[in-house]
């Protein structure tokens, strides 16, 4: 049984009298997609923020390959290897999608304090840029203006960036959100690929992206995994069809 | 639209064959002028790189200024008065060569930009604006209540410092000189924008979460361009000490601050000329516009404000071909 | 230094702090509400002291001066808004304070280009001149005591306006959430206009009040203005409570400050020296605990992150 890339351990926090992540524990394994559902207002993004990086828990720890990241900032935890998503897309709008690239690859090789050589030619960085703009099919419109580019480009994008990280985990926050059917299912064929590099906690909302992708699936409510377990235990789950696709289905 | 390398070079021309020719006609005055149009292009190019680049609303830059401005007029003042800064518990003594005191004024305003960037980031926004006005006010009445180099009514320096092979006391040797250290300068900004840390600076500042989440130590890379702002602003203030061979509080004052921002903000934010063109045409303003009537800055305010809001990417952005771009 | 003599200062640091929370409460409020940062402010000040002291000196009461200086600080502060600040609200916060910083200028130099550069006098009304004895035998300006009073008069009348009545829950309800009044229906721009009218009016009547004590001139707003936002970041943006609090801390600190520090310094220096470094250093001592605040609290003592 191999160790897991990331270890979430009995994790809570509360504001004020609102426990947003209550006692919860999951783990990503190597090769697999881990997906998280949840009604709204369950506490996904603050577990997220927790294991990511902004937000301290008031409890419980989180371990990347086995090493205490609890205590670190965002900006360690991506240096250490946990590359992130975000369900809104944070790019640099002022800049092109290889711009963009770079400020991850430039992120990663730690030489954020180099003042005189111009970053646009730096030869090695920008092959690891042209690799991950690749890898996702950006290459053609790698000069245009972000701020331009069509939102299915704009979440491509998003996982190009996190790419450039030498990930060892990706957290992906709502990868599909905002993404027609084509969109979603090339999205979908993509993060099966990728998971053998680097295994994928998913947060999704999309089910259909959900089923065809996830080895694992847990549940979230009101802040505690009710559930844990492969695509046909969850869709039996009787406690997780109440809580949340008996919603669906009624709807 | 033109493109912003041929602006830069027709700003920077400009501010060369002006002085020449006012040697040529003999307008001693007219190359004073620009002289400070260069020495206060230099001001704003510092705080551009905070400000710019880094989106760091710094509304306290006037310390630096008042720092550089203050180390040149103290040095100075003890080399004429012959008397050591300081003999325990090692001696001090005063100096009128320009390296020296550039080096010191430089030096001590990167110290100050440390402790009160340090301090200033732990806020963001307005917090960050307010703190850093407050923090150059404590300087601007620190500077009025020590007597010691003058107080309120300032310090005056009789000799113009010395630059070795230069006779600084002629005009145009002394333009010549400040518009070197300028270019020097701006060639390093220049360098600096393009660099891996320029990328993560303006990278930060469009969008911080980013740059965070690629491992970017955000606090960190603001306090440097912080302090690397800082000191270029206080090599500005040793060289208006010079200019105008007086020092006073008033360098630190906050209304410094904000006509440093309005030089950058007439000439374009975060372009790498947009300092000098819109220095220089204050420079215009406050001459011309000063001579025609007292209440002159009546029209500074109005002019400022429509840029503001409608004209909000200065000269240069007006002129430019593309919005600011990165490499 | 008597108890006396001690206590009377920090009577004063408390009628400067009073002052300081009116231009710092309005302040807060546009900034709370509007997201606005307001430099002009020390200019609604200035305009309120110059109006008074013009319709003293027209018509004698200081009632009316009083009177005079909310309605023209108000005017004044619903014109710019009106025409000015209105298209700030989407900006970013360089260009609120390029703006107002523009506004400091266009207002200051109209000032001097009407009234002149020598300072205006505003008389204090001969009721409230003299002193009055307090218990324990302290003889204290009747003027400044009535300041303090009138401030927390306005202070208690704040709290009162925003926690109880329905402007105020619409100003309690636009600082949490600017879109969704709008949304409710509640019309916002003449909200904004309303609020940006009741911070200058709170700034003219400070400026008014003081003119009284120090003299009326071009520009007086402006360490006021300063030492409000040394105020707000104490205290906490968006929180009227802090800006009291914040207030009157920097009042006792700078007033004692100022007393204290260089009767401190005389005990192990020589009295020049002393009053010389005392002095210096209770004119940096707001900062210094301005700082302090920073690097314990940085979003302030009743601010929220």
């Amino acid at each position: 049984m191999a160790d897991p890339v990331l270890a979430v351990h009995n994790i809570s926090k509360s504001f004020g009298a609102l426990k947003a992540s209550d006692n919860v524990t999951l783990d990503l394994m190597p090769g697999e997609v881990h997906a998280l559902i949840g009604p709204n207002g369950a506490g996904k993004s603050t577990l997220i923020k927790q294991i990511a990086g902004g937000l301290t828990p008031d409890e419980g720890r989180v371990e990347l390959l086995g090493r205490d990241v609890t205590g670190l900032s965002t900006a360690a935890r991506a240096q250490a290897g946990l590359s992130r998503t975000f369900q809104i897309s944070a790019l640099a709008m002022g800049y092109t999608p290889l711009e963009n690239v770079m400020l991850g690859a430039v992120g990663q090789s730690g030489g954020v304090f180099r003042f005189f050589r111009p970053v646009m030619k730096d030869k090695m960085l920008l092959e690891r840029a042209w690799q991950a703009l690749k890898r996702v099919g950006l290459e053609e419109n790698a000069h245009a203006m972000t701020s331009e580019l069509s939102h299915g480009q704009r979440r491509q994008l998003e996982v190009a960036v996190a790419l450039t990280l030498k990930p060892k985990a990706f957290i992906m926050d709502e990868p599909m959100a905002g993404m027609g059917a084509e969109g979603s299912k090339r999205l979908t064929d993509f993060l099966h690929t990728l998971k053998e590099e680097a295994p994928i906690l998913l947060v999704e909302h999309d089910m259909d992206a959900v089923f065809a992708l996830a080895d694992r699936i847990s549940v979230l409510v009101y802040g505690k995994i009710i559930a844990t377990g492969s695509v046909d235990d969850i869709r039996n789950h009787p406690e997780v069809r109440t809580a949340y696709l008996g919603e669906e289905d009624a709807a | 639209m033109i493109r912003e390398r041929y602006i830069n070079a027709v700003i920077l021309a400009l501010m060369v064959i002006i002085p020449i020719a006012a040697l040529w006609m003999d307008e001693p005055f007219t190359i004073t002028l620009a002289t400070k149009a260069v020495i206060l292009a230099l001001a704003a190019v510092g705080l551009n790189l905070a400000l710019g680049q880094g989106g760091l609303v710094s509304f306290g830059h006037a310390a630096y200024f008042g720092v550089g401005g203050y180390a040149m007029g103290i040095l100075a003042s003890h080399a004429q008065n012959y008397t050591p800064l300081m003999e325990v518990p090692f001696l001090i003594e005063g100096t009128n060569q320009m390296p020296v005191i550039w080096l010191v004024a430089v030096v001590a305003s990167a110290l100050l930009a440390l402790v009160i960037g340090a301090l200033s980031l732990r806020t963001s926004g307005v917090y960050f604006i307010m703190v850093t006005l407050a923090f150059g006010q404590m300087l601007y009445y620190f500077a009025i209540s020590w007597p010691a180099y003058g107080g309120e009514d300032g310090l005056s320096i009789y000799v113009r410092n010395e630059f070795p092979g230069l006779n600084t006391l002629v005009p145009i040797q002394f333009f010549g000189l400040c518009f070197a250290v300028l270019c020097v300068v701006l060639f390093m900004v220049h360098r600096l924008n393009q660099s891996p840390f320029g990328l993560a600076l303006m990278g930060a500042h469009q969008n911080e979460e980013r740059a965070r989440t690629v491992g970017i130590n955000v606090t960190r890379l603001r306090l440097v361009a912080f302090v690397i702002s800082g000191a270029i602003t206080g090599l500005a203030g040793a060289l208006f000490a010079d200019l105008n061979r007086f020092v006073s509080p008033v360098m630190f004052d906050w209304h410094t601050s904000g006509q440093i921002m309005i030089f950058i903000i007439l000439g374009g934010v975060a372009r790498l000329c947009g300092p000098l063109a819109g220095a220089s045409l204050y420079i215009i303003l406050e001459h011309y516009l000063g001579g025609l009537s007292e209440y002159w800055q009546i029209y500074l305010g109005l002019i400022l404000l429509f840029v503001v809001l409608f004209a909000k990417g200065g000269i240069v952005g007006g002129l430019a071909r593309k919005e600011v771009r990165h490499g | 230094m008597s108890t006396i003599l001690l206590i009377e200062q920090i009577l004063n640091g408390l009628q400067f702090g009073v002052m300081l929370f009116l231009m710092a409460a309005g302040l807060t409020l546009i900034f709370g509400v509007m997201g606005l940062i307001n430099l002009a402010h020390g200019a609604l000040y200035m305009v309120g002291a110059f109006a008074a002291a013009s319709m003293a000196a027209w018509s004698g009461s200081f009632t009316l001066a009083l009177i005079a200086a909310l309605v023209a600080a108000a005017m004044f502060g619903a014109l710019i808004e009106l025409t000015v600040i209105r298209r700030l609200y989407k900006r970013d916060h360089l260009d609120q304070v390029l703006a107002t910083f523009a506004l400091i200028l266009v207002f200051s130099e109209a000032t001097r280009w009407v009234f002149g550069s020598f300072p205006l006098f505003l008389d204090m009304p001969d009721a409230l001149s003299g002193t009055v004895m307090l218990p324990g035998g302290i003889e204290y300006s009747k003027y400044r005591l009535t300041i303090i009073i009138i401030g927390l008069l306005v202070a208690l009348g704040l709290f009162l306006l925003i926690a109880r009545t329905r402007v105020g829950m619409r100003i309690r309800a636009g600082e949490n959430d600017r879109e969704m009044i709008g949304a409710l229906g509640v019309d916002i721009s003449i909200l904004y206009t309303m609020v940006f009218a009741l911070g200058a009016a709170l700034a003219g009547l400070s400026g008014a009040l003081v003119g009284a004590i120090q003299s009326v001139e071009v520009g007086m707003g402006e360490p006021v203005l300063i030492l409000a936002f040394v105020v707000i970041v104490i205290g906490g943006i968006g929180s009227i409570k802090g800006a009291l609090a914040g207030a009157i801390l920097v009042g006792l600190t700078d007033t004692l400050g100022r007393t204290l520090l260089p009767v401190l310094f005389s005990t192990f220096m020589d009295a020049s020296a002393a009053t010389t470094i005392g002095s210096a250093l209770a004119s940096m001592l707001i900062y210094i605990l301005m700082a302090g605040v920073l690097i314990f609290k940085p979003t302030g003592l009743f601010g929220s992150a």
